[in-house]
C-alpha cells in the first residue's frame, strides 16, 4: 500500500513550507490594494492547512509563524510594522496555529494507523514466503522419509510374502531416499552456515581438474545417462582456493545440470586461467581462474535468469523436488572466496554458468621432476 | 588373526551403538560400549580392546581430549567418527593419534574396511619384499615398479611417496604427514608439491588417471592408498 502521506526529508519540508508561504504572500502583494487584508489572511490560512496535510508538525508551525508575520508586516495597515490593533486580526492569527496544531495531530494519527497497516502487510508477506518455503522444504524432506517408513512397514509386514527381488527393490528405494534426505540436509546446513557468516575459506593449492573428475565420479548415479566432458589444459596450473568449498560448488552446479537436463544431454566443465606469459608466482599476485559449467538442455527462461540465485527461488515450471537452495549456496560459496558467478543461455541452447576467482596461481611445470 | 578382536565403541547415540553392535557382531567382532568420555576411558583401561571407535562429539568432554588421554598409554588403533565437513577437526584428530576417520553418515562396508585395515596394521604387518595389486607390482628390494609387466620409471621422490602410501595401505595420510616424511619438516605446508607428484604418480600407475582406483583423494585431509 502506498502512503497517502508521503514522507519527505525534513530539510526539504522546511524548504517547501518557507517557499509556499513566501510565494503566496508575494503573489498577494499584487492584489493588496484591491482586496481586504482578511482575504489574503484566508488565502495564507489555506496554504498552512494544505501544508499541514503533508508536512510534519515543525515545518507546519514554521509556515503558521511565517504567515502571521507576512500578514502583519505586509498586509495589515499600517504596512511594514508589526502592529496588531483589531481583535479580529488577533483571532485570525490564533486560527493559523490552531489549524496547524489540529492538522498536525490528525496527520500524526493517520500516519500511525498507516504504519500499523504496513507492518501487518509486511508480516503477511513474510508469512507467505515462509509458507512457500516450508511447503517445498517439508515436501523435500517428507517424501524421502515417507518412502523409508513405508518401505520398512512393507518389509516388516508378516502377512505378506515379498519376493527377494521386491525386497531388494524396496531396500534400494530406501537407500535412494536416504541419500536424497542427506543431500537436502547438507544443503540446509550449508545455507545456515553461510547465513551465519561461519564459512571462512581455507585456501590451499587445488588441482581443479582432479576435483572436477572426482565430483563427476561422486555423481555417477545421477549422470548415468549424461555425457561428461572436462576441458582443461593438460598442465593446468594449481590455484589457491578452498578445496572443500570448490567441491561443493561444482557438486551443486553439476547436480543441478543433471536434474534439469534430459537423458543424453552433455555437461561440460571448462577450466582455464587468464593468460599472462610474464606471470611469476608471488604470494601477493593473483590471476583470474575461470570455470564454466555448461549443458545443452533447454536453458533458463530469460525473465527468471536474475532470480535463480535467490534463496528458495524455484523456476515457475520446475518439476517437483528441489528446495531452491542449491544455486543460492553456490553463489554464497563463490562469494565467500571473492569470486563471481553468472548465468547465461547459450545461443545454440542450454545454460552456461560462469565462475571467476582471483587466485594465486602456480604453474605445475615449475615444480617438475625431482 | 587367530582370536576374536574386541572393539570398544564410545558413542552417546544409542541408535549408532545399536547399528554398530549388530554390524560388528555379525562380522565376528566382540563389541563393548561406553556412552560418554568418562565411561569410555574407564572401559578402555579396565579391558584394553584391540580397537576403539570414538565419536568426537561426546556430551561430557571434547573427543580430542579423550583421544589425547587414550594415546598416553593406549597403542592399538583408534577410529574416530565425525560429522561431515569437519576437515580441520579430522586433521587435528589424526595429529592427536587417531588412525583413521569416518564421517557420518557412513556406509557399513566402509566402516568394516577401515577396521580391517587398522587391525592389519597391528597384527598382520606385511613384510613381503614384493607386492602385487591389480596389474601393478612393486619390488621393494630392487626398487622397481611395474605396471602390466612393464617397468615404470619413477623419480626418487615419486618412489618414496608411493612406498609411503603403499606401506600404509587403506589408511588416510594427511598432507602434512606426507610432506614431512617425503620432503622434510620445512615443506609441511607446501601442498603444491603433493598435488603435482600425486598427479604424476597417477599418470604413471592408474589405468585412468582421472578416475584413480589406487591413490584416492580425501578432500581437505589427505590421501589414501587403496589396493582395490
Amino acid at each position: 500500500m502506498k502512503s497517502i502521506l508521503k514522507h519527505t526529508e525534513p530539510r526539504s519540508q522546511y524548504f517547501i513550507s518557507i517557499f509556499s508561504v513566501t510565494f503566496v504572500a508575494l503573489l498577494s502583494l499584487l492584489i493588496r490594494d484591491v482586496v481586504d487584508h482578511k482575504v489574503i489572511g484566508y488565502l495564507l490560512l489555506v496554504v498552512v492547512s494544505l501544508l499541514a496535510m503533508f508536512l510534519d508538525i515543525l515545518p507546519v508551525l514554521l509556515a503558521a509563524v511565517l504567515s502571521a508575520l507576512y500578514l502583519n508586516y505586509l498586509f495589515i495597515l499600517p504596512y511594514y510594522t508589526f502592529h496588531i490593533s483589531s481583535p479580529e486580526d488577533m483571532l485570525l492569527f490564533s486560527l493559523y496555529f490552531i489549524i496547524a496544531l489540529i492538522n498536525a495531530v490528525l496527520t500524526y494519527k493517520i500516519r500511525k494507523v498507516e504504519r500499523e497497516m504496513q507492518l501487518k502487510e509486511a508480516k503477511v508477506k513474510t508469512m507467505k514466503l515462509y509458507n512457500t518455503l516450508l511447503d517445498s522444504l517439508s515436501h523435500e524432506l517428507r517424501t524421502p522419509i515417507a518412502t523409508i517408513i513405508g518401505a520398512i512397514d512393507t518389509l516388516q509386514q508378516e502377512s505378506v510374502h515379498l519376493s527377494e527381488d521386491n525386497k531388494s527393490k524396496l531396500l534400494s528405494e530406501m537407500e535412494k531416499a536416504s541419500m536424497r534426505l542427506n543431500h537436502q540436509v547438507e544443503n540446509l546446513l550449508n545455507m545456515s552456515r553461510l547465513e551465519s557468516g561461519y564459512i571462512q575459506p581455507k585456501l590451499d593449492w587445488c588441482d581443479l581438474k582432479e576435483l572436477t573428475y572426482k565430483v563427476f565420479d561422486s555423481l555417477s548415479e545421477e549422470l548415468k545417462f549424461h555425457k561428461k566432458v572436462v576441458k582443461t589444459d593438460d598442465n593446468l596450473s594449481l590455484f589457491k582456493l578452498d578445496y572443500g568449498l570448490m567441491e561443493q560448488i561444482m557438486y551443486n552446479l553439476i547436480y543441478n545440470a543433471a536434474q534439469y537436463t534430459p537423458k543424453g544431454a552433455t555437461i561440460e566443465v571448462k577450466i582455464e586461467h587468464q593468460l599472462d606469459l610474464d606471470y611469476e608466482y608471488h604470494e601477493d599476485q593473483k590471476m583470474t581462474c575461470f570455470i564454466t559449467i555448461s549443458d545443452d538442455g533447454k536453458g533458463f527462461p530469460e525473465e527468471e535468469m536474475d532470480k535463480v540465485f535467490d534463496k528458495f527461488y524455484r523456476l515457475q515450471d520446475a518439476k517437483t523436488g528441489g528446495t531452491g537452495l542449491g544455486l543460492s549456496i553456490v553463489k554464497g560459496l563463490v562469494e565467500a572466496q571473492k569470486g563471481k558467478v553468472t548465468l547465461e543461455n547459450k545461443e545454440q541452447g542450454g545454460a552456461i554458468f560462469k565462475i571467476s576467482f582471483p587466485a594465486q596461481t602456480m604453474n605445475t611445470k615449475d615444480i617438475g621432476n625431482e | 588373526m587367530n582370536k576374536t578382536a574386541t572393539i570398544l565403541v564410545i558413542d552417546d547415540e544409542s541408535q549408532i551403538r545399536k547399528l554398530l553392535e549388530i554390524t560388528l557382531e555379525a562380522n565376528g567382532y566382540k563389541v563393548n560400549f561406553a556412552v560418554n568420555a568418562k565411561e569410555g576411558l574407564i572401559a578402555a583401561a579396565n579391558h584394553p580392546p584391540d580397537l576403539i571407535i570414538l565419536d568426537l562429539g561426546l556430551p561430557d568432554d571434547d573427543g580430542q581430549n579423550v583421544l589425547k588421554q587414550l594415546r598416553e598409554w593406549y597403542n592399538n588403533p583408534i577410529l574416530i567418527l565425525t560429522v561431515k565437513n569437519a576437515e580441520e577437526e579430522i586433521v587435528k584428530a589424526l595429529d592427536n593419534g587417531a588412525n583413521d576417520y569416518l564421517s557420518k553418515p557412513f556406509r557399513s562396508q566402509e566402516l568394516l574396511a577401515r577396521i580391517r585395515t587398522a587391525l592389519r596394521m597391528v597384527y598382520g604387518q606385511q613384510n613381503e619384499a614384493i607386492i602385487n595389486f591389480g596389474n601393478i607390482t612393486i619390488d621393494f628390494n630392487a626398487r622397481v615398479v611395474k605396471v602390466a609387466n612393464e617397468v615404470v620409471k619413477l623419480t626418487a621422490t615419486e618412489y618414496t611417496l608411493l612406498v609411503l602410501l603403499v606401506k600404509n595401505e587403506g589408511r588416510v595420510l594427511t598432507h602434512q604427514y606426507l610432506l614431512k616424511e617425503v620432503w622434510g619438516q620445512t615443506y609441511s605446508d607446501q601442498t603444491q608439491y603433493l598435488r603435482v607428484f600425486i598427479a604424476q604418480l597417477r599418470k604413471k600407475l592408474e589405468n585412468d588417471p582421472n578416475l584413480p582406483k589406487y591413490i584416492l583423494t580425501e578432500s581437505g585431509v589427505g590421501y589414501r592408498f587403496n589396493t582395490g
